[in-house]
């Protein structure tokens, strides 16, 4: 039961990591700051236009993967990974 | 028959057989098979699926036209529809996949210990669905009516049979197995022609770097400046900052669409066919990279074809291009009515311009971008006739996600879960297979005849996942004293205000004129448009639900246990009955 508890607390941190770089890439560098950031150029594209149009999506997938993988670690670690 | 129109028969009927075979070889023995196909499919064939199963006619055909016209504005799409798998990866999925079951609803009557909260679940699911797939059999008709010159209601049927086929002969096992090959053509379909574009206008085959590049006419200027400078020349908004209604707008609008991605039932159904909780995280995320696929090849084709298309017209400044001279795509679009001209100032020449009063082209529909694109560009038959296929997969993989979603909540959570629960599993598929056949047919007859409110219900589907489905499951997994009466009332407030907002600035039903405060923008809430609203409707489904529980009690001891079992992975087993 403790361990199913703390089990719970990390996931819960790791959700929590990965829901604010979530929105800081999507809501923060595609809409709120994107005027700033539009002032910066990568290529052709200014940069919160790239945000808001390339780059939230690659962030995305990397944080679907990383935190699959932080969990899986997890599992291993409490042991409450499937037989 | 030209060449044209024969590589098309190929393209289109080539895939149909295909999925034919598929269907065949996938035939449904259970209700194990029929609703999550054995739970035995693998995360990367999982994740093929649900991309086919997600992106419908609407990604494909019409996506990439909304962002050619709206611009920067039209981010709210692109983030919206990825950024709600990171929710269901991390908020929803492995848990619903834990639990066990087969059904969305059947999840929420298990969690809230009612019958009430299913039969909720099943009319928000059924809505939902049906709106949803209203547009897929007209995406259908469109793409038989356009490209093999067959009439609208032949399309349409035939797309129903084909459908009806493997996804009643093979439920979600045929179902999987043939949106995993529709994924291939639609794929195919969409970047192919892209990549050529690209090439032509930038020389980088890679669209997504395309989109960044110089152009490749020697000047050396940016595509995207060049773009920015012809539009605003013409006094349309500037391409890369034109923000649709505001900034709180594209939030609350960017935040609906993830939101109600992620409580979606065909969606989330999706995840109960891994034969593991690891399996169920790991399948979100490569259905995420098999949607950036399309989804960020998508900005490059709108800006792209939204150049091209000025280009044509207006080849440099100044100099129109003279009506009589018109390419064949150009009168090939005309006569479909989705291009129109009028010569107001009689002068044999085509102004495009923004001002109303002096535009000459009165029509450009935002849909011909994708189709007609491939034309524009002056790209080889084939090409063209694989968008054809593509666009027919796209639909029919969608649809069969949602008519697969409207069946099991009939067949197994209403008849079998509420109405009669002593049905054999034998007669139980029989119902499924029956209640398909009834979803198909209402369906294409939506699809023939269009109801008047068919436009506005994309909007609806959303705002219902938004406000009542998502809330209500991650309240489910995240807070354990949750209970069912606080459940139950706060998803019926959080589709009332939603509704409520929808139906009073679009009309009750859709139907002109019942609108009572109007469409008026002067009138939205802090001017949120009604198809943002879903965010706040479920802002208000949460503070309902939690006020609820607060004065009514927690929930009992035996389903905070039950929470507390389905947090972790460890005993998970494939997806039963009960």
């Amino acid at each position: 039961m403790e361990s199913e508890n703390s089990y719970w607390a990390e996931n819960l941190r790791l959700i929590l990591i990965c829901l604010v770089i979530w929105f800081v890439v999507s809501f923060g560098f595609g809409l709120l700051l994107v005027e700033p950031l539009n002032e910066i150029r990568l290529g052709g594209y200014k940069l919160g236009f790239w945000f808001a149009q390339q780059g939230s999506i690659y962030v995305f997938v990397g944080l679907i993967f990383w935190y699959t993988a932080q969990m899986n670690k997890l599992d291993k670690k409490y042991k409450v990974e499937e037989e | 028959m030209d060449e044209l129109k024969l590589y098309t028969y190929i393209a289109v009927f080539g895939s149909f057989a295909l999925y034919f075979a598929i269907a065949w070889w996938a035939r449904a023995g259970s209700t194990s098979d029929f609703y999550v196909a054995g739970g035995g499919v693998t995360p990367i064939q999982n994740g093929m699926a649900i991309g086919a199963d997600w992106m419908s006619a609407a990604s494909f055909i019409s996506m990439a036209g909304l962002i050619a016209f709206l611009g920067y504005g039209g981010s709210v799409f692109l983030m919206g529809w990825t950024g709600g798998y990171v929710l269901l990866a991390m908020l929803l999925a492995p848990y619903m996949r834990k639990h066990g079951k087969f059904t969305v609803p059947e999840f929420i009557s298990d969690r809230y210990y009612s019958k009430t909260a299913r039969i909720v679940a099943v009319i928000c699911l059924i809505i939902a669905s049906l709106t949803y797939i209203i547009g897929q059999m007209k995406g259908v008709g469109v793409a038989f009516s356009r490209f093999l010159e067959v009439d609208y209601g032949l399309g349409l049927g035939i797309g129903m049979m084909v459908v009806w086929v493997y996804a009643v002969l093979g439920g979600m096992k045929g179902i999987t197995y043939t949106q995993i090959a529709q994924y291939c053509v639609l794929i195919f379909a969409y970047t192919i022609p892209a990549i050529f574009i690209s090439l032509q206008l930038t020389g980088n085959p890679i669209p997504q770097l395309g989109l960044g590049s110089t152009l490749a006419d020697g000047s050396g200027v940016y595509l995207l400046d060049k773009l920015d400078m012809v539009v605003t020349d013409l006094g349309f908004k500037e391409y890369t900052t034109d923000n649709m209604g505001g900034t709180l707008n594209m939030f609350a609008y960017t935040m609906s669409l993830m939101i109600g991605t992620a409580g979606l039932p065909h969606v989330i159904m999706r995840f109960f066919t891994v034969p593991s909780v690891k399996a169920a995280r790991s399948s979100a995320g490569y259905a995420l990279v098999f949607i950036a696929l399309l989804y960020t090849v998508a900005p490059a084709v709108g800006a792209m074809a939204r150049l091209n298309l000025m280009n044509t017209i207006e080849p440099s400044a100044g100099q129109h291009m003279v009506y009589e001279e018109r390419p064949q795509w150009f009168k090939d679009w005309e006569q479909t009515g989705l291009l129109k001209f009028e010569d107001k100032n009689g002068d044999g020449k085509v102004q495009y311009v923004a001002d109303a009063k002096t535009n000459e082209m009165v029509k450009v529909d935002r849909d011909i971008m994708v189709l007609a694109n491939p034309a524009i560009a002056n790209l080889p038959n084939w090409v063209i006739a694989l968008v054809a296929a593509g666009g027919l997969a796209a639909a029919l993989s969608t649809a069969a996600g949602l008519l697969l979603a409207i069946s099991s909540s009939v067949s197994h959570d209403l008849m079998k879960g509420v109405l009669t629960p002593d049905l054999s599993e034998k007669n139980e598929l029989l119902a499924g297979r029956i209640v398909m056949t009834i979803s198909i047919l209402v369906s294409g007859y939506l699809g023939l005849n269009p109801p008047g409110f068919a436009a506005g219900t994309v909007a609806l589907a959303f705002g219902l996942a938004a406000s009542s489905i998502f809330p209500a499951l991650m309240m489910g997994i995240f807070s354990k004293k949750m209970s069912g009466k606080a459940a139950v009332a706060g998803m019926c407030s959080g589709i009332g205000i939603t509704m409520l907002y929808v139906f009073q600035h679009k009309g009750i039903m859709f139907i002109p004129g019942t609108s009572f405060l109007g469409g008026l923008e002067e009138n939205w809430f802090f001017g949120i448009s009604p198809n943002a609203f879903g965010a706040v409707g479920a802002l208000v489904n949460f503070g309902v639900a939690f006020a609820v529980c607060k004065l009514t009690g927690e929930a009992p001891a035996h389903i905070q246990q039950l929470v507390e079992n389905f947090r972790i992975p460890k005993g998970a087993g494939e997806a039963h009955a009960h």
